[in-house]
């Protein structure tokens, strides 16, 4: 089995609390110097930087999952990835009906700005993005399963928008992947006896370049993809994820 | 004062957990954090929020709350209903946004 260096949470410029320069070239850039392997590109509820930084991604020896970070109905932020560009569009329309039509204030929460790979500006996206979805925790997760994709819920331990804050405690009957925890996973692990077990992911959470692979994952599993990924959150055929 | 008594009063609409509605109430708790109502909400009072979610319930019966009344015009999920009525927990409703509704209960109970 081979071993892939993954930080699977990183924003875009296209979040608005992301950094300028977290265009879709600089994260692939700052990723190779970073020596990591396998990158997961999460927006506040837009995938619309993924196929970019995918196709960049592959040119530069680096795995891409795309997806977003959902804002659910409770408030709670979760990880979800898509193998390919026809789930990532079925998922983006989701999105795209759920989000409530709240304008951006970029003065405030900063720009939301889709970029090419020469990092123009092709598109600015007017709803505000980090918002709540209309659709409840289990709603998205049963939407990402529904088109075979990965959910994680992010952050769990955050004293906001996450699981443990936002609902108290793990809802009994959520089907997730893995969950990411933030800060010192044991003394979490020993807090919390309920995620003993569960597959444990630690990412970067980067809005800013110089945070990207400042948390990462080793994933031991034969190449970098979608199926070996999956295999390895849960521990299948003796793929398996680390933590550093 | 009984679950019942704010039903009539504050003209709530009643969703589920009816066998709770002889329940007594001494004061009331608003947010939306389930983990803050875990930490500071107290025995009989009533919880005012928007989460409309299964684990509200679960927590509500953790802290023997009286009741809880969803605002602005939300309805329980319908597995949040289910476990209302396994908790004999009331789920209640009004159009009312939560300022409002708390400051009416406030005036009513004031707090313990």
């Amino acid at each position: 089995m081979n071993h892939f260096r993954a930080d699977l949470h990183i924003h875009t410029v296209l979040s608005p609390c992301g950094d300028l320069e977290m265009s879709p070239m600089n994260i692939i850039k700052t990723a190779v110097e970073q020596k990591l392997d396998i990158i997961g590109i999460t927006d506040h509820n837009s995938t619309l930087h993924g196929p970019l930084i995918r196709r960049l991604g592959k040119e530069n020896n680096i795995y891409v999952l795309t997806g977003a970070e959902v804002t659910t109905r409770e408030e709670v932020h979760c990880l979800t990835f898509f193998e390919n560009d026809k789930m990532l569009g079925i998922f983006q329309e989701y999105l795209d009906f759920h989000l409530p039509n709240i304008r951006n204030k970029p003065s405030v929460f900063g720009y939301q700005v889709v970029v090419d790979e020469n990092d123009n500006i092709m598109k600015e996206i007017k709803p505000l993005l980090i918002t709540g979805i209309n659709q409840s925790i289990e709603d998205v997760e049963n939407k990402v399963h529904e088109l075979g994709g990965i959910f994680i819920p992010a952050h769990v331990n955050k004293q906001l928008n996450s699981i443990l804050a936002n609902l108290g405690f793990l809802p009994p009957g959520l089907k997730a992947d893995g969950y990411e925890v933030t800060g010192d996973v044991a003394d979490f692990l020993s807090k919390h006896r309920e995620f003993s077990g569960a597959t444990i992911l630690k990412n970067s959470d980067a809005h800013q370049l110089n945070f990207i692979g400042k948390n990462h994952n080793i994933f031991e599993i034969e190449q970098p993809d979608f199926d070996e990924i999956k295999m390895a959150l849960h521990h299948i055929n003796n793929r398996r994820l680390t933590l550093i | 004062m009984k679950v019942s008594d704010l039903v009539e009063k504050l003209e709530l609409e009643v969703y589920s957990g009816e066998n709770g509605l002889s329940n007594l109430v001494t004061g009331g708790y608003t947010s939306d954090l389930l983990s803050d109502v875990m930490g500071h909400a107290s025995e009989n009072q009533v919880w005012i929020t928007l989460q409309t979610h299964k684990n509200v319930m679960a927590v509500a019966s953790l802290k023997d709350l009286a009741a809880v009344i969803l605002v602005k015009g939300f309805k329980p999920d319908a597995d949040m209903e289910a476990e209302s009525n396994t908790h004999n927990i009331p789920v209640l409703g009004t159009k009312q946004e939560a300022f409002e509704i708390s400051g009416k209960l406030y005036g009513i109970i004031g707090k313990f």
